[in-house]
């Protein structure tokens, strides 16, 4: 059921015939997608992308790879500056600075994004994978209406006449639960609340009911009662539609409840990596437990928390040598010969799909989990 | 909208009396102010060393043994209403609006400003529409095409457009198209009503010149708007989307790039209606310009104070105009 649809929307021609039977299957294209065992509908390898300032080659992902099944969610964390959105532009083709070198491979649905025509990649952009952004004030355009902006999305990929199209964003609005869709329609950007912006951002993205979504930080913009409302939906969303989804935060957690697979980074790599029962667990690596213990908890004193990490992000440009992280780690000197300011820690397996990016030994890292880290959480 | 019209033009109207009043002051308020006679203040209308009697006729005509206010209703109710100077032989009517009486030349104003405004708005006109289009489709390939060759050379020109000032380019056109190597123009200003196919020719190079100064800042400032403006999430969300390129540059970026700069072009504009002083001199054309440096020469007060008048005028009606144009592009504004 699910590899029909790929097959229908992979011929171009095909997809806009496609559409409108894809939009009915919906629903049962969740359910099948969820199946266990499906093929990996994004596979990234190996990404790096470096932007050529002025000041020197900024490393802004540097050797970044996973896999996503269709329906599955994907965390990626990482503080402000490790290279998440520059990944999720690039999985979009959205870097169009002639400054960006991009190299590795990026397989969507079996095909391959780098260096595939620029056409073909602006043709499943909106269509077989979609993007939501930070700030939905700023993502959206002030001179155009909700509604315009939301047709416009819908007819980029779809022969419909405006009415038709116009039904379709107003469903659509209706669905990410905007009261009135039909009047709203009409409103602009600046006329909504900021969760009713991210809502009709929502509304924008899934219009063409994308395979893939991307969410880079949907909720950092907004309150936290509204916060929890976008991630819901979000949620709701990807199993009515059985889309993957790529959620991209600073905060764990967001991605704790909805994430099936965690990707933690750090300077433009990943130095984590796992199911989300793994990474929360058994995390394997010192930055990690730094993330968990900056997470909020309500029920915990602030002062016996662990001390969240320490220090500040590094250069991109000059990325420490070694372990990139070995200056802000409290546990650099664990390893022996001065290791990790000399040799880059290689991700390694720890247990079955579970990866980390440290030189301390399995047992080291074990014994400062559970003695030092895990009490204080 | 309508009530947003409806207080913009409301504002203006109130904006128009607060200039008058401000020009009034000017002239008549503050050389009394710093203490200067009413004697004194009237012979500088009718040139130096005048009689007596001549002194006390302008004293009678503009009203200056009266009190101010009297002054500035007589004033307003010239602009309005018209009004009526007795000086020298023959009664003069200036009829409504009296922008005034030259005691010096003994004529109105009003007709003068009259006669020179179509030579004056013909090269403001033609000037805008040149640089507009030159300027601004300039600016947006070089954005388009940043750092390229092209974009270094326009730029490189325009530094020289914003640079060079007005007269040299006039000068330099006129030298070389007219005086001296090339005989094709012998410029003088011909009525678009007598021949608008005269009128147009001979208008190129004062057109040309005016508009090279306009178009190299235009092109610079829509650069730079087109720069930022391509720059924004707004865009990033017209390319997720999958639009063409040429679809997000010209539905998504341009309209937000250009938006700025209606105000700067009204501001522009206004200035150039009220006299392009340089141009008009460089090309001896007798527009508003001529005409305010006439009054400024002569030191003949009312002449100068009806066109800072008309000039005020038009950056009123401008800026109300761009007002409105702003509000139909910019929903925040009208909405808000
Ligand atoms: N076009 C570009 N040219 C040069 N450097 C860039 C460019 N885009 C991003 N960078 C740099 O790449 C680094 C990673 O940026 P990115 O936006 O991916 O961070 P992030 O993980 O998304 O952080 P945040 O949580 O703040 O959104 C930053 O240091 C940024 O300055
Ligand atoms: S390699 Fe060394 S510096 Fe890096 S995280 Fe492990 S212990 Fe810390
Ligand atoms: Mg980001």
């Amino acid at each position: 059921m699910s590899d029909d649809t790929h097959k229908d929307a992979a011929t171009k021609d095909a997809s806009a015939a496609a559409k409108d039977t894809a939009a009915k299957d919906s629903a049962g294209k969740g359910a099948a997608g969820k199946a266990e065992g499906a093929r990996e509908f994004l596979s990234v390898r190996d990404l790096r992308i470096h932007f050529d300032t002025d000041d020197g080659l900024v490393k802004s992902v540097d050797g970044v790879s996973f896999d996503l099944k269709a329906g599955q969610t994907l965390g990626i964390v990482g503080e402000s500056g490790s290279g998440k959105s520059v990944t999720s532009l690039g999985i979009m083709g959205l870097h169009t600075s002639d400054r960006a070198r991009i190299s590795g491979e990026i397989w969507l649905d079996g095909e391959e994004l780098i260096g595939a025509d620029k056409q073909r990649v602006r043709e499943l952009r909106g269509q077989k994978m979609a993007m939501i952004f930070q700030d939905p004030l700023s993502a959206l355009h002030p001179y155009y209406t909700v509604g315009a902006q939301i047709v416009e999305a819908y007819r980029v990929h779809n022969k419909a006449d405006k009415k038709t199209a116009r039904k379709r964003a107003v469903e659509m609005l209706d669905r990410v639960g905007i009261p009135e869709p039909a009047r709203r329609f009409n409103d602009f950007p600046h006329q909504f609340s900021g969760g009713m912006r991210q809502r009709a951002m929502i509304a924008m993205a899934l219009v063409n009911n994308p395979q893939l979504l991307i969410a880079d930080e949907p909720t950092t913009a907004l309150d936290v009662t509204v916060q929890a409302q976008i991630l819901d939906l979000i949620r709701d969303l990807q199993k009515e539609f059985g889309s993957a989804v790529v959620m991209i935060t600073h905060d764990l957690g967001v991605v704790a409840e909805i994430a099936d697979r965690l990707l933690v980074m750090y300077a433009g790599r990943c130095i984590e990596r796992g199911t989300s029962e793994q990474v929360f667990e058994h995390p394997q690596h010192p930055y990690t437990w730094g993330l968990l213990g900056s997470m909020p908890r309500i029920d915990r004193e602030q002062t016996d928390r662990l001390v969240p990490v320490k220090g500040a992000p590094p250069s991109l440009i000059n990325v420490p040598s070694g372990c990139a992280f070995h200056p802000r780690c409290p546990y650099a000197d664990v390893p022996p010969d001065n290791v990790t300011r000399t040799e880059r820690p290689e991700l390694r397996e720890t247990t079955g799909g579970h990866f980390s990016a440290c030189h301390m030994t399995r047992e080291q890292r074990e014994k400062i989990w559970t003695e030092e880290i895990a009490p204080k959480l | 909208m309508a009530a947003y019209i409806i207080r913009r033009v409301f504002a203006a109207v109130l904006l128009l009396l607060v200039v008058s009043a401000v020009t009034f002051a000017i002239f008549y308020l503050l050389p009394r102010a710093a203490g200067q006679s009413i004697q004194s203040m009237a012979a500088q209308y009718v040139g130096k060393s005048p009689d007596p009697d001549v002194i006390k006729a302008v004293i009678k005509n503009l009203g200056l043994d009266q009190p101010i206010y009297e002054q500035y209703w007589h004033f307003i109710k010239g602009l309005v209403a018209g009004a009526n100077y007795s000086f020298g032989p023959d009664p003069a009517h200036c009829s409504a609006p009296c922008f005034g009486y030259s005691f010096k030349t003994h004529t109105a104003v009003w007709p003068q400003i009259q006669q020179r405004a179509p030579i004056t708005f013909s090269l403001a006109i033609g000037a805008a529409v040149i640089w507009l289009i030159t300027g601004i489709s300039t600016g947006i390939l070089s954005a388009l095409k940043r750092g390229s060759i092209w974009d270094r050379l326009a730029m490189g020109i325009s530094l020289m457009g914003v640079s060079l000032p007005m007269f040299f380019t006039g000068l330099a056109l006129l030298a070389l198209f007219s005086f001296n190597w090339l005989h094709i123009w012998n410029v003088h200003y011909v009525s678009f009503v007598d021949n608008p196919a005269q009128w147009a020719w001979n208008l190129i190079l004062p057109w040309v010149s005016l508009a090279f100064l306009y178009s190299a800042l235009y092109a610079r400032l829509t650069r730079a708007g087109m720069l930022e403006t391509m720059g924004e999430d707004y865009i990033r969300t017209a390319r997720a989307k999958g639009l063409v390129e040429r679809k997000v540059i010209v539905k998504h970026g341009l309209r937000s790039a250009l938006t700025p700069l209606i105000t700067i072009f009204g501001m522009d504009f206004a200035l150039l209606l009220g006299g392009a002083v340089i141009t008009e001199s460089v090309f001896s054309f007798q527009g508003l310009g001529a005409y305010a440096i006439q009054g400024v020469t002569d030191n003949d007060l009312p002449i100068v104070m009806g066109v800072t008048l008309l000039t005020a005028f038009f950056i009123v009606v401008c800026n109300l105009l761009v007002d409105l144009v702003y509000a139909a592009i910019d929903p925040r504004v009208r909405l808000s």
